[in-house]
């Protein structure tokens, strides 16, 4: 099953390459990862996402809690989240592509970001679900580059992950 | 004052009451060697192989309560020194190694002698630091120390950079250390010990198996208390030996792969299991589901919760300090006042002893061939049982753990989680500097101790008058074992030709050596060697041993516990399966 881990991580020189070679290592899987500073500087807040069976993402789990700098893990999958990823796609957009792109664009809730005389460049978030539908719906010969972040979860409502 | 990075270094040390460093110098850590030349609270040991520096560190470590410490050049030093580093990861045992690094500007350049060491130690340190900032170079030290020491334990690399240590700056020693990241469990979960004691007092078959958990947090009273007080069958595993008194009636040998008959048979059919500080190792439980196919309860102690249902499931987990949640359910037990039943308990003693009655180690004696197993009794019977014994790998380590009968922890240490062929000299060097008056035998085969051999050079600059039993038997032993049972008796490189005559090179390092080739000459080429004449010497023995005698019992991978190889005079006992109610009417 696909699970969402949200790390909070001490910012320091090293964390990230031990966070990831703790996967490599045991043979774990990396769907995607995202990883930034938060509005604590000495702070990471990195999401993975993973599949695996429960007891696979249990190890996975109290393995990372091992690791010196992680402070904190948690498994979004086990309550109410949100999660996000952002897309940028770079698409021809020529005569009555054109039109219809901007159409797509604005049934995705995307943003044109970038114009030239023969290409668009869309910006667009969602689930990577939704990002995945939207290069399903568009016709796959117009796409020039896609770049995606991975996805990054936060908890709904009142629940929080802090130290 | 300000003083220099070397200098903070050895400073550290000294604060943190360090004995030995075991390390050999190089260009990176020159500082630091000259810094150690101008002070005396410490002793420096010159190995002769940066791998012997980790595995005598480690030893040190495992035979006395310390933190082990080793030095090692940047590049080749410090990649010599991973294997040790690894073997103490697998094996849980508190390390400090310092690693020199090429100087700072350099780094990521392709400099002479450089090499990423937290790179390439990552996945087998308990943790480990580069050094960017002289004055960052104490903080880091305390907290390595802490780091290797605490939960469970484990070796911390911290990597300098050779101009960290000609910088200088203000010594500081931080009293404690606080990682905000890193809290180590300690005490177990009181709702969680009441159900262990609860299910423990309800078991018809109760067992407790005992691991290297026990020894490192020296819960060897509270595992003894736990099971004389309760009359329980007890095992301990090859980490765990010592643990729990290896010549107790209660202890029924060790389980898994060569475990005995009885601890395994034991191991499988028991009803509760309380795993304390072992983790169902893949050489002790090979197939979970095997295992698992008769139905027990299980309750697994343990400082690191990832040791917790990693390969078998716990009904009841408790994460904690083994020695203190040992502690604290003797505690609830004595409260409760109440004793598991004496009826059931009575009858699964019966059968146990039905199990070990079968004698599984008994081997076949000659007046010819020297037997190996032999060797290792008369070893324990010479040295009263209270030596401190060192393994390499192979057959020769197996029959040490199974003929030798640990009555105390620390007293065992052998490369069990990594297997690492070449610890047991360097290891031995390292136990006798912890233990100047023990005696310290190394048990070693002819293919192993070629591994480090060359330590018996800094047996003698050291004066540590080991005694190595070399169970000779011209072949990589364990290797053969396997291509017999395995690969058809197509024994591929397996043969060791070519020896060379130990006796000359014990003799030509300056010790003693001793060629023994009967079965007669067994029993007085030991006394000799551990004789007041020989005291201060180290002796090398070398056993001429039957080629062929093979390591009994054996679980073959993908087998249950209790589909055990036995030994020829239980190869009927095997067919008869055990019933699972036989004795205990519906109890169970
Ligand atoms: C460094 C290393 N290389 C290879 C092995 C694989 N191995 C395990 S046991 C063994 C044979 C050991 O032979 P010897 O030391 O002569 O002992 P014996 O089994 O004959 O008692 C080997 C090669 C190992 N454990 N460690």
């Amino acid at each position: 099953m696909r699970h969402i881990l949200s790390i909070l991580l001490e910012n320091e020189a090293g964390a990230l390459s031990r966070v990831v070679g703790l996967f490599s290592a045991r043979a774990y899987n990396i769907d995607s990862l995202t990883v930034s500073t938060t509005e604590d500087p000495t702070l990471s807040r990195m999401t993975i996402v993973t599949h695996g069976s429960d007891e696979v993402i249990e190890q996975i789990t109290k393995q990372l809690n091992k690791l010196i700098e992680v402070v904190k893990v948690i498994d979004l999958n086990e309550s109410e989240h949100i999660e996000r990823e952002l897309m940028l796609i770079k698409v021809r957009a020529v005569g009555k592509d054109r039109e219809e792109m901007k159409r797509m664009a604005d049934i995705f809730r995307g943003r044109i970001i970038d114009v030239t005389e023969k290409t668009y460049t869309i910006e667009l978030t969602g689930t990577s679900e939704k990002l995945g539908a939207f290069i399903e719906a568009v016709d796959r010969t117009v796409i020039l580059e896609t770049v995606r972040t991975g996805a990054s979860g936060i908890g709904r409502g009142e629940r929080v992950l802090k130290i | 004052m300000q003083i220099s990075g070397a200098e903070i270094v050895v400073r550290c040390l000294q604060e943190e009451g360090v004995e030995f460093v075991f390390g050999y110098p190089g260009g990176a850590v020159l500082e630091i060697y000259d810094a150690i030349f101008r002070q005396d609270k410490f002793k420096h040991v010159l190995v002769r192989h940066e791998q012997a520096a980790t595995h005598a560190a480690d030893a040190y470590s495992r035979s006395s309560d310390k933190v082990g410490v080793a030095l090692v050049t940047s590049g080749p030093g410090a990649t010599n020194a991973v294997t040790g580093i690894a073997t103490a990861y697998m094996d849980s045992v508190p390390m400090v190694v310092i690693s020199g690094q090429v100087p700072s500007p350099a780094i990521g350049l392709d400099a002479f002698q450089e090499v990423d060491m937290v790179g390439i130690t990552r996945p087998c340190v308990k943790h480990n630091f580069l050094v960017k900032d002289v004055s960052e170079l104490a903080a880091t030290i305390k907290k390595a120390f802490y780091i290797a020491k605490s939960g469970r334990p484990g070796p911390v690399v911290v990597d300098i950079p050779k101009d960290v240590t000609q910088q200088r700056a203000e010594f500081r020693y931080p009293d404690s250390v606080h990682i905000r990241s890193y809290v180590p469990a300690t005490r177990g979960h009181s709702g969680q010990i009441k159900k262990a004691v609860n299910l423990l007092l309800e078991a018809k078959r109760p067992f407790i198996y005992v691991g290297g958990g026990a020894v490192q947090g020296r819960a060897e009273a509270e595992v003894t208390e736990l099971v004389r007080s309760l009359n329980l069958p007890c095992t301990n595993t090859l980490m765990g030996l010592g643990a729990y008194p290896g010549s107790d009636r209660q202890f029924l040998g060790m389980p898994g792969m060569h475990g005995t008959y009885e601890a395994n048979m034991a191991m499988q059919y028991c009803d509760v299991l309380v795993a304390v500080g072992a983790r169902f190792d893949d050489r002790v439980i090979s197939v979970p589901s095997h295992f698992l196919s008769q139905p027990k309860k299980i309750i697994h102690i343990d400082v690191d919760p990832s040791s917790i249902s990693k390969r078998v499931k716990a009904d009841i987990p408790i994460v904690g300090d083994v020695k203190l949640v040992l502690r604290e359910m003797l505690e609830q037990l004595k409260q409760s006042g109440q004793k598991p039943e004496g009826a059931a308990l009575e009858a699964w003693w019966k059968r146990i002893e039905e199990w070990r009655g079968h004698d599984c180690l008994l081997y076949a004696p000659s007046d010819e061939l020297i037997k190996p197993q032999m060797v290792v009794q008369t070893l324990y019977d010479i040295t009263g049982g209270q030596a401190i014994v060192t393994s390499d790998v192979g057959q020769h380590q197996m029959w040490a753990a199974q003929y030798y009968k640990f009555d105390r922890p620390k007293q065992w240490l052998n490369s069990g989680g990594l297997g690492t062929m070449g610890f047991g000299l360097p290891a031995a060097i390292g136990a006798q500097l912890a233990n100047p008056h023990a005696q310290v035998a190394c048990i070693t085969g002819e293919g192993s101790i070629q591994m480090n051999i060359q330590e018996l050079s800094t047996a003698k600059q050291y004066h540590t008058p080991v005694k190595v039993l070399a169970l000779n038997n011209r072949y990589l032993g364990m290797v053969r074992q396997w291509q017999e049972f395995f690969y058809g008796t197509r024994y591929s490189e397996s043969y060791m030709d070519a020896l060379p005559d130990f006796v000359k090179i014990a003799e030509a390092y300056g010790h003693v050596g001793l060629k023994v080739e009967s079965p007669a000459d067994v029993e007085p080429a030991l006394r000799e060697a551990f004789s007041d004449k020989l005291k201060e010497r180290l002796v090398f023995l070398d056993f001429r041993t039957d080629q062929s005698e093979n390591v009994f019992p054996m679980i073959q991978n993908g087998k249950g516990l209790d589909q055990m190889d036995l030994p020829p005079h239980m190869r009927d006992i095997q067919q008869v399966p055990f019933e699972n109610n036989r004795d205990y009417g519906n109890m169970c």
